[in-house]
């Protein structure tokens, strides 16, 4: 028996680790960050739970920092910059809960937007004659009513065939924009000025959270985002996101098998759109205001360029995409009149040669039975199963 | 919420019914042609060509770009009628070939290359939405976010009156030419060698390959075809609405042509136009009921999700791989 480097590599864990990566190796096809996967699948949990801290002190250090070349002055606030990134990430995971893990198409999610910011904005700003509530209940309640929006959409429109619900939300959203334009209560172009911010008052008296000061408001943002990407990992793992996976792969075969697709598929596009609620909302109050003017199918479709981009199904990818289709056009001012070309064909090009986008999602089912096979493999070639079984007696 | 912010202003439809109704059918006729180039190539394809409004409204472009060239402005034109037909039907050949190229240009550079690799559905989607993103900003890029300058084409003379709502020459014109076109396709995919070859592939791509049908030819004919309807579309729609030539002009029109092909039963060539004739029936009628224009596209969209929900096969049902006559 060789020896072995560390304490848990076994002489089989290493054919079957060589296993794994050839297999993913030829499933990616030599994506760019396939290397820097396999790494980070190699290192053990309490080594990628550390290294996550170190990129979440970045990550909250961010707007401090304004690193010189990748900042977007003088051309545009910095931690404002970061804000839209925060913000267009937490849509991308939004989003990428029902196009990446359900593989429902949605092209109408800035309707979902739109109803977390309206809500944010009808229940704090003084512009509107409702019911006044403090500005972070504002956060559950716009997902909540998003998620019942969502429903309310998900629940007729599921049943159809999934190119038929493409073109049902592209009529949501813009069914969404006319009613805000149309409904008087809305404010059409008006809208409302001065939507709420959380409590706290800064030593000079200024509230913490204002609207020129996108830092207070990036933190408040990433936080929420975090808490989210716990919540949809976890889902992502549990009975309910095998699921999706199962549906997004071969519906009818999943429908065979027993799981009950459209309850699951109208979870997918409720769970996704009360994240785009939730994000609606922050984004609405770290605006300070909204009217009809935002909530465009542009916009929508933006949102699915960056799910796309990052690599749709995976979480991380989603929050790259959603990073990066809001920052390029604000670091690079000159471009920003092309974004919308830029994007859309971004989405041809990506869809011919790279459909995985930048970090392809990963399988984990399947990598589960690479595993297994491997283990399978590696043990026939060891020669008989009690040599097998020998050698892991002797690594223990 | 503000209870004023919907109301039925019934009277106003009795009043209006006819006029609505002659309006919403040549409304009707436009979308029943853009409604063909959807329903070809779902029917083909089994693909929602989003950026199918694109090759529409690049047909609006050449139609007005022709006719400013050859003159025409926002006045009503000095000319003879022959001379006046002679230079409509040039923009009309203009802005068929306008739109048949884009058309084909996207089955080529956007589409084949994913059917080469047998990518998922999600893909063409993702694909015909980007291209039709892309091909509208590039528009936008190049002629700025206003329309372009109105065009007016002949002067509409009133041509018969009915329950005292006169009909003018530019509806019959509109609603005679579009019917001609559609009947003239259904009977080509009818009848032609052509056309069985179009059915065949929609019928069963495999077998129909097998039977020595080019199905790679077939597609790019479909495409073909549906850009050629959407550019006679657009000389129809410059004429009826002078000024609604605009980069995004064709996205909310191909939205609209996509539901009239759903509620015929997409898939099946008549159902084009009579969902087209419908859609604009009910558009019209739900804009005046409700009192402001902006409510076309909601009532068009809800007519949409009903048809969906009730009947998805539409109204005679998806039938094109089927038909034989």
């Amino acid at each position: 028996m060789s020896t072995t480097d560390g304490p848990t590599l076994i002489p089989d864990a290493k054919a079957e680790q060589d296993a794994i990566t050839r297999e993913s190796n030829r499933t990616t096809r030599g994506g760019f960050f396939a290397p820097l996967a396999d790494r980070w699948n190699r290192l053990s949990r309490p080594q990628q739970w550390a290294f996550l801290l170190v990129v979440v002190v970045i990550a909250y250090a961010l707007p401090v920092l304004n690193p010189p070349l990748i900042t977007s002055e003088p051309g545009n606030d910095w931690p404002i910059t970061c804000l839209q990134m925060a913000i267009f990430a937490l849509v991308a995971v939004g989003l990428n809960v029902v196009v990446g893990y359900a593989g429902l198409l949605d092209l109408g999610y800035v309707a979902f937007f739109a109803v977390g910011s309206y809500t944010a904005a009808m229940f704090t700003s003084p512009d509107s004659p409702y019911l006044h509530i403090p500005y972070l209940w504002t956060l559950p309640v716009a997902m909540a009513v998003a998620m019942f929006f969502g429903v309310l959409l998900g629940v007729p429109t599921l049943r159809l065939r999934g190119d038929y619900l493409a073109i049902v939300t592209l009529g949501f959203g813009e069914i969404v924009r006319i009613l805000a334009t149309i409904i008087p209560a809305m404010k059409g172009q008006v809208g409302f000025q001065n939507v709420g911010h959380p409590p706290g008052t800064a030593a000079d008296g200024h509230p913490i959270f204002s609207n020129s000061n996108g830092t207070p408001w990036y933190w408040l943002t990433i936080t929420v985002l975090i808490v989210i990407l716990l919540l949809a990992g976890n889902l992502e793992r549990s009975r309910v996101g095998r699921a999706w996976v199962a549906i997004r792969e071969d519906e009818d075969a999943a429908e065979i098998m027993g799981v009950p697709t459209f309850k699951y598929k109208v979870w997918a596009f409720a769970i996704g759109a009360g994240i785009g609620g939730l994000s609606g909302a922050l984004s609405a109050g770290a605006t300070g205001f909204i009217n009809n003017q935002k909530f465009d199918v542009q916009t929508s479709i933006l949102f699915l360029a960056a799910v796309v981009l990052g690599g749709s199904g995976n979480k991380v990818g989603a929050i790259l995409g959603g990073a990066v289709v809001a920052y390029l056009p604000l670091r690079f001012t000159a471009i920003a009149d092309y974004k919308y070309l830029i994007f859309g064909v971004v989405l041809v090009v990506l869809m011919i040669f790279r459909a995985k986008g930048l970090l392809p999602a990963r399988q984990r089912l399947l990598a589960y039975g690479k595993v297994a096979y491997a283990r399978v493999a590696a043990r026939s070639r060891a020669g008989s199963p009690t040599a097998a079984t020998k050698t892991e007696g002797t690594a223990k | 919420m503000d209870d004023s912010w919907i109301s039925f202003d019934i009277p106003s439809l009795m009043q209006n019914f006819w006029s609505a109704t002659f309006d919403g059918l040549t409304f009707g006729a436009i979308y029943g042609l853009v409604a063909l180039g959807y329903t070809l190539v779902y029917g083909v394809l089994n693909l929602i060509n989003f950026a199918h409004s694109e090759v529409f409204i690049i047909g609006c472009y050449g139609v007005v770009f022709t006719l400013t060239s050859l003159g025409f402005g926002p006045n009503v034109p000095t000319l003879g009628p022959l001379a006046i037909i002679g230079d409509l039907l040039l923009a009309l050949i203009v802005g068929m070939i306008a739109s048949a190229v884009t058309a084909l240009a996207l089955e080529r550079v956007a589409y084949r290359p994913l059917r080469k690799r047998n990518a998922p559905r999600l893909a063409f989607l993702i694909t015909a939405i980007g291209a039709s993103f892309a091909i509208q900003y590039g528009i936008f890029l190049v002629r700025g976010a206003s329309p372009e300058p109105a065009v007016t084409m002949f002067q509409p003379t009133p041509i018969f009156d009915v329950f005292g709502t006169i009909v003018d020459s530019q509806q019959i014109i509109i609603v005679i030419a579009a019917i001609i076109l559609m009947v003239a396709t259904d009977q080509f995919i009818r009848r032609s060698r052509t056309g069985r070859g179009i059915r065949a592939v929609a019928q069963d791509p495999d077998t129909a390959t097998l039977m020595g049908v080019d199905r790679e030819r077939i597609i790019m004919t479909t495409f073909v075809i549906g850009g050629l309807l959407a550019g006679a579309g657009a000389l129809f729609y410059v004429m009826k609405v002078p000024s609604g030539v605009f980069y995004a002009g064709g996205f909310v029109l191909g939205i609209k042509a996509f539901a009239a092909a759903v509620l015929g039963g997409i898939g099946n060539v008549r159902g084009a136009l009579l969902g087209g004739l419908l859609l604009g029936l009910i558009g019209n009628y739900g804009q005046i009921l409700l009192g402001n224009s902006q409510w076309t596209d909601v009532v068009a969209f809800v007519v949409l999700v009903l048809v969906l929900l009730l009947k998805p096969t539409g109204i005679l049902g998806t039938s094109m791989g089927r038909a034989r006559a």
